[in-house]
């Protein structure tokens, strides 16, 4: 991962169709590649419209009803119940932008074109996945947190107490506390001893909220 | 044949980072010394381990990798290629003969699967090995090579049998499990405190391998301050459930002794009762599945003085069906020696002291949380057994 940009996360080879292909074509295509989304193109590569399996399942009549009514159905074009209004993403925007628009709209997929053209596509699992790297859990690590007055400089002096450990950090987090006075540093160190680093902090007279409080 | 062999060689203590570091070989010398003055390990039980040799070492590591221990125990790499290794890290720094020191240790792990594959003796102990950490191309967590995946490997290319590995450390045997993690010919199973906070930070229950050795990888991390009841309930419960679906040909089991109260690097509660119980179920899988074949290796313990030479003794004891001998007082030699060099008091006898610790306020939550992963952890084979159990009933009927 050089960047946070949905460029770098994207998958390029988008499985997509015409809006004169059929339903059933759409649904052949879900069950096959074990989508969700389909992307609905123009013969230029212009983003018209997606579909999804709700999309069919929510046009298919009730299995109540009569079952000739399906296979009218499937017969149709995608055109006929394809949504229009596509909330799209661009190469450059950073991917937490992206996480905003899938919880802000609900939504789980995210076609990403420039001029209107479909260049790439993008998932909620993609977006997760990155966040999963980005929280430095897949390397081996060992987890430290620091309550730190919220003031300029905290991270700093922390950073210079692993640095001079001679201990590199994978990852760093920065959350809020509900006291307003206090922020917790999340850090993921590369260390299997973080024990003189606990004590180095201790010393300095933070406060490590691990190991010796969960138990108490 | 012999019931069991002990490998040792007093070069074992080459495997050195420098004076202050956790990892400390002198723990094997310590359990040596502990046997032999209860008289229960004789000279000619010992078996000197050979090295291992470029070709072994290549089954799993990278030839780039070796190349640059050999150069780093030499003087002979640049820091910023070694970090790239892994080496010169705070965890595993480049000392003398690296390459030398921890091919031994490798070497002395197959020569323990040699004697057992080969019939010499039913078990092999091997205390220096069990570096469960060592990765593909990197140094990490005190482990330069992975002895026990080096040997797992060599167990599957040269005798062709199928590998039950148990790694009861309290970090998560992860060089070991990503080595095998798409190979259905081996079943690692890691029972360790959760990697929330402790390093490496793996082993959730979801991880169970991939492709085809999907349903062939085990972990069970453990809330910290967990303690024996707990610990042996998902020890017992786990084992004899994944050796039961597993059926395999040889144990590998790793006895990492850092689960314990004293330990300094984590944060589980286990006293000295555990390590008495590990190598007595793991025996009894051994001769029920494998015709005994079992080859155990040491691992972490960094309570050097008060916990792992006991810990460690246990297992050699179990081996020979000798832990009866493991009661009261230590031998007064062994305390009398080995005092004036420790930096806190002898625990003088096999039993640790009553009470161990204060009592956890959170013992019912955590011990319920403990229960739940097991339960997530064995779910896999728990149905698999149900359904089968289904398919023979119905088979009968119709």
């Amino acid at each position: 991962m050089d960047n946070m940009i949905i460029e770098k996360i994207m998958q390029k080879n988008v499985l997509t169709l015409s809006p004169d292909h059929s339903i059933q074509d759409a649904l052949n295509l879900i069950k096959k590649a074990r989508i969700k989304h389909i992307p609905i193109i123009s013969e230029e590569n212009t983003l018209i419209g997606i579909i999804s399996d709700r999309d069919i399942r929510d046009a298919a009549p009730s299995i109540l009803s009569k079952n000739e009514k399906l296979d009218a159905l499937l017969n149709k074009p995608v055109k006929n119940i394809m949504k229009t209004d596509v909330i799209t993403g661009h190469p450059l925007d950073f991917v937490e932008d992206a996480a905003t628009i899938f919880y802000e709209h609900k939504i789980s997929c995210l076609p990403i074109t420039t001029n209107g053209k479909l260049v790439g596509i993008i998932t909620k699992t993609d977006v997760l996945n990155t966040f999963v790297k980005l929280t430095g859990a897949h390397q081996p690590s060992s987890r430290i947190e620091v309550r730190v007055p919220n003031i300029t400089g905290m991270l700093s002096e922390v950073a210079t107490v692993f640095h001079k450990g001679k201990v590199n950090i994978s990852s760093v987090f920065v959350y809020p506390e509900e006291n307003e006075k206090f922020k917790t540093l999340v850090f993921r160190v590369q260390t299997m001893n973080p024990m003189g680093l606990i004590t180095e902090l201790e010393k300095k007279g933070y406060t490590v909220v691990w190991p010796h409080m969960l138990g108490e | 044949m012999k019931d069991s062999v002990f490998i040792y060689s007093p070069l074992f203590l080459n495997y050195k980072f420098s004076n202050k570091h956790p990892f400390n070989q002198l723990r094997v010398e310590l359990t040596v010394d502990l046997l032999k003055k209860l008289k229960a390990l004789e000279d000619d039980e010992i078996v000197e381990p050979r090295f291992a040799t470029d070709e072994e070492l290549e089954l799993i590591h990278d030839a780039g990798y070796i190349r640059a221990v050999k150069q780093a125990g030499e003087g002979k790499l640049s820091e910023h290629e070694a970090l790239n290794y892994g080496l010169g890290t705070e965890d595993t720094p480049i000392f003398q003969n690296m390459h030398q020191a921890s091919s031994l240790i490798v070497g002395a792990t197959l020569t323990a699967v040699d004697h057992v594959m080969m019939e010499k003796s039913k078990h092999a102990l091997n205390l220096g090995g069990g570096l469960h950490h060592g990765f593909r191309g990197k140094a990490s967590g005190f482990c330069i090579y992975n002895d026990s995946a080096v040997a797992i490997k060599y167990i599957i290319e040269k005798y062709g049998a199928r590998v039950l590995y148990i790694d009861t450390d309290a970090h998560h045997g992860d060089g070991v499990q990503w080595s095998f993690y798409d190979e259905p010919n081996v079943c690692t199973l890691s029972i360790h405190e959760t990697g929330r906070y402790l390093f490496p930070g793996t082993g959730t229950v979801h991880e169970r391998g991939q492709g085809s050795g999907y349903g062939f990888a085990f972990n069970i991390p453990l809330d910290a301050f967990t303690e024996d009841e707990s610990w042996l309930k998902v020890y017992k419960e786990a084992v004899t459930e994944v050796a039961e679906y597993f059926k395999p040909d040889v144990i590998v089991t790793q006895n990492g002794a850092d689960a314990h109260y004293f330990d300094p690097l984590t944060h589980l509660h286990a006293s000295i009762n555990i390590y008495r119980e590990i190598p007595k179920l793991a025996h009894e899988i051994a001769h029920s599945y494998c015709d005994g074949k079992w080859i155990a290796v040491g691992g972490g313990g960094y309570d050097i003085w008060r916990v792992v030479p006991r810990a460690w003794s246990l297992i050699w004891l179990e081996m020979k069906n000798l832990s009866c001998k493991a009661q009261g007082a230590l031998p007064k030699e062994w305390l009398e020696k080995w005092q004036e060099k420790s930096p806190v008091e002898l625990i003088p006898t096999w039993e640790d002291p009553d009470p161990l610790y204060q009592p956890i306020p959170r013992k019912k939550e955590i011990e319920e949380k403990n229960n739940h992963t097991l339960e997530l952890a064995l779910q896999f084979i728990r149905q698999q057994r149900e359904y089968n159990a289904k398919k023979n009933v119905n088979g009968q009927t119709f």
